[in-house]
């Protein structure tokens, strides 16, 4: 199973309204990405919750059906 | 033994607990095998649990630490993240300075 780059798109801005988001297909193979993802929302908090954020916004499709996510946070 | 409770003698009886997949000598995903690099790199004395020897484990480590992937590296009973962090943290110098704090390097 693999997740298109605009449904994760989507299932991010869902959860994370005013995130920024670029996201790469690694390797063209719709299921290793990297994404850099900015938002008001990571703003004072440590790296893990900022990621927490991210995993939860993918309702738990991390690790099942994207197999691959590098994720960079960053503030706004 | 409860998972929970094999998961925490795991984090308590080594102060560096890397659960990953595969082995440090043979990881066998990309991401286990960066974060072990990492650690090999900085000199440090770890533990690399094998999370495909444990279904159980390699589930009960995800509900533990409230966190969906594998590799996750704990440092003194402290979840410092997975392998976008580490590899982050490794870059910036943060890393060798929290294993400093810690008195693991």
């Amino acid at each position: 199973m693999a997740l298109a780059v605009e449904e994760i798109k989507k299932l991010i801005t869902s959860s994370i309204p005013d995130a920024s988001i670029e996201i790469k297909d690694l390797m063209g193979d719709n299921n290793h990405y990297s994404a850099i993802i900015k938002s008001k929302m990571f703003n004072g908090l440590s790296k893990i919750d900022q990621h927490k954020l991210v995993y939860k916004s993918l309702k738990g499709k991390m690790g099942n059906e994207l197999h691959a996510l590098s994720i960079t946070t960053e503030e706004k | 033994m409860e998972i929970k409770e094999k998961i925490k003698n795991l984090i308590d009886s080594n102060a560096v607990c890397l659960f990953m997949k595969g082995t440090p000598d043979n990881p066998q995903c990309g991401f286990s095998m960066a974060v072990s690099n990492v650690l090999k790199h900085l000199k440090v004395n770890f533990n690399g649990v094998n999370v495909l020897d444990d279904q159980n484990l390699r589930q009960g480590i995800k509900d533990f630490s409230d966190w969906p992937t594998i590799p996750q590296l704990y440092v003194k009973g402290e979840f410092i993240g997975g392998c976008d962090i580490v590899k982050d943290m490794f870059e910036k110098g943060e890393l060798k300075k929290i294993l400093k704090e810690k008195k693991i390097i």
